[in-house]
């Protein structure tokens, strides 16, 4: 299986970065939401992203917000599904590592070894299952290992302590905060439990921290990375897509993503 | 029909496949049930409610004429008769008082056809809670009358636009916004399904149905048990419970879905709304849209235990027709003055059918449990008369 592997390494990737002192940036792109989707990875990875997300899609988001339940129902209606959708991005070549972001459906639908190896040989070498918590990880952990693709565990405000040092424990690439009891989505601020949530994952774990989910502008960014080693942005990016900005233009966002943090954190 | 455990397991089926952020929640919900099950005091308030307030135990009425000519013995376990016109007060009188022990205020639920949350609207009313009810735009066009009766006990009914605007999409939405109110409100389920302890703890409050038709049954026929036992599924918490009262026994359990929507005829293996289980999905994994008449019905997923008593041959599940309904509905309604729900038809549909082809043996017992009832659905039959 190692023969087919592809694409950048997710973990220490984003440990030697984070080790430099860089605040990491993780833009979500849900794959297949417009005829150029790649081109947006292109303009993420050219400005300043660290890993890229790619979300694929599924007819049931339970975890997302209005806005990336839009850019998902938007992709199925265009046809998008994971062959082909794996199948495009294998002629992507990136620096950037990415991470693919789905439910557990698809996951487990043709086997979680042969989904595991397919996204390895896509160059994605990393893997967010947010319906698919601790408790229900069983064989996902080992096929994804054996397929060197880092299965990347969310924690969220509401885990208690135990739970929070399993998952430190057992995630690998880096840990996703969820940083509010809520779907995906822009919010006008960032929550309190935020930072509290990233700085008790901070004490028990030097994987990587980065913190998600309602983070929309590089004021956002910022607070966020405060106590986390970076942060996510997805739906204020697929907010842009949909209202049909260009690469170039979601590039700009993300270099002003990227700035931000630079400048807050030399 | 067991304890699931505390992983919630019907052999492959169940589990919890729910957000981390909603994994405390459910596991506070387990507990409390656990505890609430296990206490006399629970069960002597919950009782009383069943019976002074939703007018349990409900009646088993002989379909005298149907019967004859039909040439079996037709029981119909009256599930419509119980208050707000379901079984599914039974569960909702339970769920409801769980909340209250917790010290919730609110309940959260979804609905498809609405009978669901006409009922948590009706137990919030009763219990002083407040209810918010998710509900496809779709159904809510089509079950108006419902969305009238819950805002009128008191609920806010939120229509749902995203997907397919039907009772999948209220599910997930529903989820969605338990996770931004956890600490006040709880999550009133609708039926056998969604995370541990959902589908164990309906069943349990639907059970009621199966022990009280299997004590009716053993005074109404000389063999006490019927030779079969039916129900419509649609998540399938009306049939979970009325199986229950028989698991034991030797009837053959027939549980009764939609053509449109059947999760196990044509349904594959998927982990939607928080279990494993079967569900209607085309060939990339995407969950298809149910069609059926009966709003209650067209729901592409199942519960898990039926799942599991499908592999494992306890019960058998079988599909009708939308116009086998309509016809269904008639024939009840002429032969024995019981206008069924459109849900409740698709296992009198079966019934017919299997007697009249000669799947029935002559004089066999057949014990249906007749859900609902059909007021509800007038409007939707009136649309097929003209
Ligand atoms: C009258 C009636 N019967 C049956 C159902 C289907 O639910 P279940 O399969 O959980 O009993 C519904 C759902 O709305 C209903 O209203």
């Amino acid at each position: 299986m190692t023969a087919t592997i592809a694409g950048t390494a997710l973990g220490p990737h984003l440990r030697r970065r984070r080790d430099a002192g860089r605040k990491l940036l993780a833009p979500y792109l849900t794959a297949g939401v417009c005829e150029n989707w790649t081109d947006y990875l292109r303009a993420y990875a050219d400005n300043g992203a660290d890993a890229i997300e790619i979300g694929l899609p599924f007819s049931e988001p339970v975890v997302d917000g209005p806005t990336v339940q839009e850019a998902s129902h938007q992709a199925l209606r265009r046809g998008a599904n994971v062959r082909d959708i794996l199948a495009e991005l294998r002629r992507v070549r990136l620096d950037v590592p990415l991470a693919a972001m789905t439910y557990y459906h698809l996951v487990q639908r043709d086997g979680l070894g042969p989904f595991c190896a397919n996204l390895a040989e896509a160059g994605v070498r990393g893997l967010i299952v947010p319906d698919l918590p601790l408790d229900e990880l069983g064989a996902l952990e080992h096929a994804a290992e054996a397929a060197e693709v880092d299965l990347v565990l969310v924690a969220a405000p509401s885990s208690t302590p135990a739970r929070l040092r399993d998952i430190a424990q057992r995630s690998r690439g880096f840990i996703y905060a969820v940083s509010v009891m809520a779907p995906t989505g822009v919010r006008a601020e960032l929550a309190d439990t935020a930072g509290q949530l990233a700085a008790r994952l901070k004490q028990s774990t030097d994987l990587p921290v980065v913190l998600g989910f309602g983070i929309a502008t590089p004021d956002h960014a910022v607070a966020g990375a405060r106590d986390a080693d970076g942060v996510a942005v997805g739906s204020a990016l697929m907010r842009a897509i949909l209202d049909g900005d260009t690469p170039a233009q979601v590039g700009a966002r993300v270099a002003a993503l990227r700035d931000a943090l630079d400048r807050a954190y030399p | 029909m067991p304890d699931p455990g505390s992983a919630g397991r019907f052999g492959e089926y169940g589990g919890r496949f729910v957000p981390e952020s909603l994994i405390p929640a459910c596991a506070e919900v387990e507990e409390a049930f656990r505890q609430a099950w296990a206490d006399a005091g629970f069960r002597r308030d919950l009782n009383r409610l069943l019976s002074v307030y939703a007018g349990r135990p409900t009646a088993l009425t002989p379909a005298w004429r149907l019967s004859a000519e039909l040439g079996v013995t037709l029981l119909l376990k009256r599930e419509d008769l119980a208050h707000t016109g379901s079984h599914k007060i039974n569960n909702v009188l339970g769920q409801a008082l769980l909340a209250k022990r917790m010290g919730r205020t609110r309940l959260i639920a979804e609905t498809g056809a609405g009978q669901h949350g006409v009922a948590t609207a009706t137990a919030a009313a009763l219990l002083g809670l407040s209810a918010t009810v998710f509900m496809g735009e779709k159904d809510m066009a089509r079950q108006e009358l419902n969305v009238h009766r819950m805002r009128v006990l008191g609920a806010e009914a939120v229509p749902v636009t995203s997907g397919s605007r039907t009772l999948k999409d209220a599910t997930s939405e529903a989820m969605r916004y338990w996770v931004t109110c956890v600490d006040e409100a709880y999550y009133c389920l609708g039926s056998v399904m969604g995370p541990h302890p959902y589908p164990w703890m309906v069943r349990e409050f639907q059970r009621v149905i199966g022990d009280e038709a299997r004590a009716q049954c053993a005074a109404e026929l000389p063999a006490a048990i019927p030779d079969y036992v039916v129900a419509c599924v649609g998540g399938g918490s009306n049939a979970a419970g009325t199986f229950a009262g028989f698991a034991d026994t030797k009837a053959q359990l027939v549980g009764v879905e939609a053509a449109g929507g059947a999760a196990i005829a044509d349904g594959r293996v998927a982990v939607m709304h928080g279990h494993r289980s079967y569900a209607v999905q085309d060939e990339h994994g995407q969950i298809l849209e149910a069609e059926s008449i009966a709003a209650g019905l067209d729901y592409p997923g199942v519960g898990p235990e039926h799942a599991h008593l499908h592999d494992i041959g306890r019960a058998r599940y079988v599909t009708v027709t939308d116009d086998e309904v309509l016809a269904a509905v008639r024939r009840l309604a002429r032969s024995e003055g019981i206008l069924p729900a459109l849900e409740s038809a698709h296992a009198v549909a079966w019934v017919i059918r299997a007697a009249e082809g000669g799947e029935l043996p002559q004089h066999a017992t057949v014990l249906l449990t007749l859900s609902g009832r059909g007021d509800k659905d007038t409007a939707t039959l009136l649309e097929v008369a003209r």
